[in-house]
């Protein structure tokens, strides 16, 4: 039998190696789980590919790619920092795992920061593989690259408080099901696909205001017409991440 | 000098209407090992769960380590099994440990807690895949890798197979020769009886009685039978030493004690004999914290 040496010995690790420890679980978890996957890589890389190739729908002139990749790279993000970290957090708050990993000495911020830096992770891979195809479907960026990460990382604040707004105070399941409705309908009426411009005049200013209408439009802008950093969707996106996150920290319940 | 491990003075913990704790008084030293015994719902989990910082109390003061249970530095020095779950479904049970590990500064070989829980087979089983004994045994591992200095468990040997049980007492056997303290709860008398240094019974949220299991036992040791039910005690009792106690409970069963020796066996067994009834089942033991639990609140421990 082996001998363990069980003398008290406590101490916590320093704190960028228990972020870094549990972002990368967090990343294994999210790679690991095809419901995910699919929602994160197979969905916005077959949309970018099949509406590319085929006319199905009007994008407005100019060349398909340039309007699909700049709302496909916001689909990743809403896919990612929304529907994936709602549904994840969800059910680790039902199976008791946020009250567990309480009892260790990773900190509830530095558990925030993991799931961020694995958010953020998860989006870089996004990207690449979404940019990849986007370039060999004949996607010509422009504009400035800090400007689209900006809106990116805007973007991602935004949906993580959306996201974890609905799993620290819904039931798992109806996260689940909410989180699916929301990126549904985001998807389809947020200018993902189809130009806000296709929709009755009264209710662009809705639509206009959605945090995937920011994103995909301050991204189309900056990466298809090479405009400068678009304020009206930075403040837009600003307001939803400012309003969503400070509602997380009075409402999220660990257990 | 030293504070003692856990310190509650007249906790009091309230769910809506129904109150859980009222008024409960413990402490637990350190380097000793302190069960907490009582029924399901006698409040066992809401006491730990508020030593480990995860709920808060209506009333009355808990310090862990000296300190409020709340204090993040507790973390590092305090590990925690909990009754049930805490572990993603889809998470490997070595890569779990070896998560939970990395969040401390020294911890212990992974691998080899694994293998000293039996768990090594199953090191890249899912958790959700594990049995329930399995799942357990890694939430043990999960207390302990960080190698703290107080370890609390919530029911820990709670649906073991008997090997499990055993090896699951003899870690935490290990721990207190290690130095560590340790709270666990339980309603497995046995178990309190074999790991603890000091047990506190509780039910409906306040302590009924504590002590060392042989001061709560008492040295003293009974004789039980059964037989027709509705035997008059009162000659047998005459015929006792005086101190020597006689019942019948439940109907049909019938408990002495006293001076439990040959002599008072055989006054029994006479006695027996001029009633005209056979003793099934005699027998001499010792009492147990069953015995004490039902003396003082009346109900079965389970």
């Amino acid at each position: 039998m082996t001998t363990l040496d069980l003398t008290p010995a406590p101490g916590a690790a320093p704190f960028g190696r228990m972020v870094l420890a549990q972002a990368g679980a967090e990343i294994r978890a999210m790679l690991r789980n095809g419901e995910q996957l699919l929602l994160t890589l197979v969905i916005p890389v077959l949309l970018l590919t099949g509406f590319s190739l085929a006319p199905l729908i009007d994008v407005g002139g100019g060349r398909r790619a340039d309007f699909l990749v700049p709302g496909v790279l916001a689909l990743a993000v809403m896919s990612t920092a929304f529907t994936g970290q709602a549904i994840a957090t969800g059910f680790e708050r039902r199976y008791g795992v946020l009250k567990r990993l309480g009892a260790t000495p990773l900190s509830r911020s530095g558990l925030m920061l993991a799931k961020t830096t694995a958010v953020v992770g998860v989006e870089a891979v996004q990207a690449v593989i979404i940019v990849a195809v986007g370039l060999a479907l004949g996607w010509r960026p422009q504009g400035s690259f800090l400007a689209a990460a900006l809106l990116i990382v805007l973007g991602t604040a935004a949906f993580s408080g959306l996201g974890l707004l609905m799993a620290g105070t819904l039931r798992a399941e109806a996260t689940l099901a909410g989180a699916n409705l929301v990126y549904l309908v985001l998807l389809g009426a947020g200018g993902v696909m189809f130009p806000l411009t296709k929709f009755p005049e009264g209710l662009r200013p809705v639509l206009e205001a959605l945090p995937i209408s920011a994103l995909t439009g301050g991204l189309r802008a900056v990466l298809s017409q090479g405009a400068a950093l678009p304020l009206a969707s930075v403040v837009v996106l600003v307001v939803w991440a400012a309003l969503s996150l400070a509602l997380v920290s009075r409402t999220f319940r660990w257990e | 000098m030293d504070s003692p491990a856990v310190e509650i003075v007249d906790l009091v913990k309230r769910y809506g209407g129904s109150t859980a704790v009222d008024g409960l008084t413990l402490r637990a030293e350190r380097g000793a090992v302190t069960a907490v015994l009582g029924p399901n719902g006698a409040g066992k989990t809401s006491t730990v769960e508020i030593c480990e910082g995860f709920r808060t109390a209506d009333a009355g003061t808990v310090r862990v380590l000296g300190l409020s249970p709340t204090r993040p530095e507790l973390r590092a020095r305090v590990g925690v099994m909990l009754q049930a779950g805490g572990v993603p479904p889809a998470m490997r049970c070595a890569e779990w440990l070896r998560l939970v590990s990395r969040f401390y500064a020294g911890p212990l070989d992974t691998a080899a807690l694994l293998a000293r829980l039996g768990l090594t087979d199953h090191a890249r089983t899912p958790y959700r895949r594990l049995s329930g004994g399995q799942q357990q045994r890694l939430s043990l591992a999960a207390a302990v890798v960080g190698r703290p200095e107080l370890v609390f468990l919530d029911e820990p040997t709670a649906g073991l197979d008997p090997q499990a049980r055993h090896a699951c007492w003899e870690l935490v056997a290990e721990l207190r020769q290690a130095g560590v303290s340790v709270v666990l709860t339980t309603h497995h008398m046995d178990e309190a009886e074999r790991l603890a240094d000091h047990v506190v019974i509780i039910d409906r949220g306040r302590v009924v009685a504590e002590g060392s299991p042989a001061s709560l036992t008492g040295a003293e040791r009974q004789l039980r039978f059964r037989a027709r039910p509705g035997l008059g005690l009162e000659e047998l009792l005459n015929a006792l030493p005086a101190g020597s106690a006689a019942k019948e409970s439940p109907s049909g069963h019938y408990i002495i004690e006293g001076q439990v020796g040959p002599e008072l066996l055989a006054t029994v067994t006479a006695w027996c004999a001029a009633e005209g009834v056979t003793a099934d089942d005699l027998r001499i033991e010792r009492r147990t914290l069953e015995d004490v639990f039902l003396e003082l609140t009346g109900r079965e421990l389970r």
